[in-house]
């Protein structure tokens, strides 16, 4: 039976559904959300140790990294230099050679700067790392990534923590039939609807943090989005019927009076 | 002797040693990145790795963090 894993870099995934750990209102909140989410990839920020309050707890004692794939990010990195030295702290760390590559352009959309970012991922490859990049709707920068050696890209649905849902589905889905390693929409999400329609346009997982965390009810949410990326993986693995503009009755007029 | 630690001056006794400042700190060894003046540190020097006066030491974890947010 086919067990639809998701494969990248050799890891394989049970769960489509990604998520990020900021924005919750503690530690047991995090860990009870991404629990109900089913999720098995968790996204991680590096930042200074709090060297004054010894008893502030660490993220990594609610999540354990050998039940999860802890995946940092260089979430904050506005350049080439940032992004390069928090991808290496990061796998300093020894936790992860795995890094999700934030270059942002800017602070108001939080859109990849995507020229630093080919840059950056370019450097990184070279170093060995596994580089997830977090990129825009341009089917012609997700195949420049590909091209240097990006097993997967990760292209934003919306701003990051905008809740808009796929603003592009058309790019989405030429991106989708023109590149050939997993796709993983990223940012924006808001609601279940959201990632059940990435996963039927063919993404192969979904990523998000705010769409959970900040939701009324993030444990709920969780659920729900763990049900909307299964769904959505679901209907499109079915195969939909086609959309058409008149009706095509489903009963036959045989046997009518 | 002082090093700046993680952006604040930190006093130290001569002769401690990455692994040393880490301990008294309480902070676990793994999990975490050392970069001593630019240079990210490789853990199993974190023993031998003696600091000097005016280290900038930077001492790095992870923390929750979807995307965006601003660096140090």
């Amino acid at each position: 039976m086919n067990a639809d894993r998701l494969t990248i870099a050799g890891r394989e995934f049970c769960s489509r559904l990604w998520v990020g750990t900021g924005k919750y209102k503690d530690f047991i909140q995090t860990q009870k959300a991404i629990e109900v989410s089913g999720a098995d990839v968790v996204t991680v920020a590096v930042r200074r140790v709090n060297i004054t309050d010894r008893n502030s707890e660490n993220l990594l004692d609610y999540i354990d990294p050998k039940k999860y794939t802890i995946l940092p990010n260089t979430a904050g990195c506005y350049t080439v230099e940032d992004a390069v030295r928090y991808a290496r702290l990061a796998r300093a760390a020894g936790v992860s050679d795995l890094v999700k590559l934030e270059v942002l352009g800017d602070e108001k959309t939080l859109f990849p700067d995507t020229a630093g970012l080919i840059e950056a991922a370019k450097i990184l490859i070279k170093e060995g790392f596994i580089v997830l990049p977090y990129t825009n709707d341009d089917p012609i920068v997700a195949q420049k990534l590909v091209d240097i050696g990006c097993p997967a890209v990760m292209p934003l649905a919306a701003p990051i923590g905008s809740g808009l849902g796929i603003r592009n589905p058309y790019n989405l889905k030429i991106i989708l039939e023109n590149i050939n390693v997993p796709v993983i929409v990223d940012a924006g999400v808001g609601t279940a609807s959201d990632a059940a329609l990435a996963m039927e346009l063919g993404a192969d997982a979904v990523l998000m943090n705010t769409a959970i965390a900040g939701a009324q009810d993030p444990i709920l949410m969780a659920e729900a989005m763990k049900n909307g990326v299964q769904a959505g993986r679901l209907a499109y693995r079915a195969g939909r019927i086609p959309r058409k503009l008149y009706a095509t009755a489903s009963t036959t007029i045989e046997g009518m009076l | 002797m002082t090093i700046q630690l993680n952006g604040e001056p930190h006093e130290v006794e001569e002769g401690t040693s990455v692994a040393g400042l880490l301990r008294t700190l309480d902070i676990c060894l793994d999990q975490v990145a050392v970069e001593i003046n630019l240079e990210i540190m490789d853990k199993r020097h974190f023993e031998s790795r003696v600091l000097q006066n005016d280290d900038r030491v930077e001492v790095m974890s992870f923390i929750g963090g979807g995307s965006g947010g601003s660096v140090l």
